[in-house]
């Protein structure tokens, strides 16, 4: 049972390891939006035609933070 | 996920059924439902029948009919642009057709006018020169009047004057013969 | 703090509202078994048919607000496929309409109380995103032939660097199915598995004193996530619709 616990013990602590990814991942998304804002404050009229590169930077931004979550819930529910 | 407004009766219910589901198969509650291979021939089998569903509802029906009502829109806002063209065209032509009319009709009453004013002119020169000539000719006609009377009067003063003069000389005693007195009478009016 | 709550009787199940369950009893979910997927995906298919058949009935050239709503729609990816995939992908334009419209509509409908996201299981997305992946490849094959292989052979790097950049290309277009539905599956789990935690600490006050802290705390936690889901909803739906836009135009045009 000593085993057992500890398994439990360090799905846990690894869930939450796991979580610190999604920080990464907001860091970069917030990066992508942020020089987004100041590339569109410098030259408003080229902004709307890069919304598209805006949404598809923040998505592969966001795509590993969902994967650092997905190891999370991985190790909470499936190992 | 939306279950915020748990009565007790309903969380003691609910817990019930969890109890009884975890019972029923603990291997799935226990784990990510989402790795329960066992659904996932179900989930895919009726995941393609709602796509082929929708991809033929919206590819034969709707799709074509809204790209139709889209393009039918476009044909229409332009030919109604086109029509507003045009009718914009056809109004500047009218005002230009009208200004033009008012001034070929103000021009026109101008010729009329001036025609008018010289006919009237022309006449009223004639009737002057009428006038005047007879002012003229009855002038002339009453200057030979008052002459004739002039004259008139002047042979009657000789003939009173040398009936006074004969008169006075018979009175005064003498005799004298016309002819003198005459002579005397016409030396006196003369002198 | 919520350690000794929860064995008293916080019932903490976020994963719960995620399993394929049989409509009509019975435990055993077979493929043809009609089950709360198929409630869901059928009402979805209900409201894009109510939505895009019976909303565009009357083709009106000044539109009702149904018919705006699809019209709104139809231009929104048309202009997607058109700006970024290029003119050529026109003629895909039906099949990446299908997919953003089911995303969509899933999505949102996944958001109604009790309901049942079939945009949150794995192997739906994995489904639809290896559906993609395998679309782009063959039309690129059909397309370009071998010269499609010319997408992972950069020919502006120096000739050294090629063979590197080539198999971290190769890597690269083999891992987008993968990101590509785990995106999608994985924003719609997390977001109502947060709400699932926090609508578990909602009742909380009829069991402690700290409650009165921590239900209101917990309300407003799930109507600000709420929120955030529903622009989550239709931006993952659009992430998906765009990249596969973007894939299409490797495919097409796939000169690097």
């Amino acid at each position: 049972m000593e085993l057992a616990a500890a398994a439990a013990l360090g799905k846990f602590i690894g869930a939450g390891l796991a979580c610190i990814g999604m920080g990464g991942s907001a860091m970069g998304v917030g990066n992508v939006a942020g020089n987004f804002l100041a590339g569109a404050l410098r030259n408003p009229s080229a902004a709307a035609g890069q919304t598209a590169t805006l949404f598809i930077g923040i998505a592969f931004a966001e795509a590993l933070g969902i994967f650092s979550f997905l190891v999370a819930l991985l190790l909470m529910f499936a190992v | 996920m939306a279950n915020t407004t748990h009565t007790a009766a309903d969380t003691a219910t609910e817990a019930a059924g969890h109890a009884a589901e975890a019972a029923g198969h603990a291997a799935q509650s226990a784990g990510m439902p989402q790795l329960d291979t066992s659904t996932f021939a179900n989930q895919i089998f009726w995941l393609v029948v709602a796509l082929i569903v929708i991809y033929f509802v919206l590819s034969r029906i709707a799709l074509p009919r809204i790209g139709a009502v889209l393009a039918d829109r476009q044909r229409t806002i332009t030919s109604d642009i086109a029509a507003a063209e045009e009718l914009k065209a056809k109004a500047v032509e009218a005002e230009k057709a009208y200004n033009q009319a008012i001034a070929d009709a103000r021009s026109e009453a101008a010729k009329i006018v001036a025609e008018a004013r010289a006919e009237i002119q022309k006449d009223l020169d004639v009737a002057t020169a009428k006038a005047d000539a007879e002012i003229a000719a009855k002038t002339a006609e009453s200057a030979a009047r008052i002459e004739e009377i002039r004259a008139g009067a002047l042979e009657s003063v000789k003939d009173v004057a040398n009936e006074t003069a004969a008169a006075l000389v018979s009175a005064l005693g003498g005799s004298a013969d016309d002819k003198s007195v005459a002579s005397a009478v016409s030396d006196r009016m003369k002198g | 703090m919520a350690t000794e709550e929860h064995s008293e009787g916080l019932a903490f199940h976020p994963m719960d509202q995620f399993i394929v369950k049989p409509l009509f009893g019975g435990e055993h979910v077979g493929v043809l078994t009609v089950t709360n997927v198929t409630l869901w995906m059928a009402i979805a298919v209900l409201c894009v048919i109510a939505l895009f058949v019976l909303g565009t009935r009357g083709r009106a050239v000044v539109p009702n607000r149904t018919q705006s709503v699809a019209e709104l729609a139809y231009g929104f990816v048309h202009k997607m496929v058109e700006d970024v995939a290029g003119h050529d992908a026109v003629k895909f334009f039906p099949y990446v309409f299908t997919l953003f419209i089911f995303i969509v509509f899933s999505n949102f409908l996944g958001l109604l109380p009790k309901a049942f996201t079939p945009t949150s299981h794995i192997a739906v997305t994995a489904f639809l995103a290896v559906a993609v992946f395998l679309t782009v490849t063959i039309v690129g094959f059909v397309k370009h032939g071998v010269h499609f292989l010319g997408l992972f052979w950069v020919s502006s790097a120096p000739l050294p660097l090629r063979p590197v950049l080539a198999l971290i290309e190769v890597i690269s277009y083999f891992v987008r199915p993968v990101s590509h539905s785990i995106r999608l599956a994985g924003n719609m789990m997390a977001g109502h598995a947060v709400i699932k935690v926090f609508a578990a600490f909602a009742p909380l006050i009829l069991i402690s004193g700290v409650g009165i802290a921590v239900t209101p705390l917990s309300i407003l936690a799930i109507t600000a996530i709420y929120g955030l889901e529903i622009l989550v909803a239709f931006i993952q739906a659009y992430v998906f619709t765009i990249l596969t836009c973007v894939y299409l135009r490797d495919a097409l045009h796939p000169a690097h």
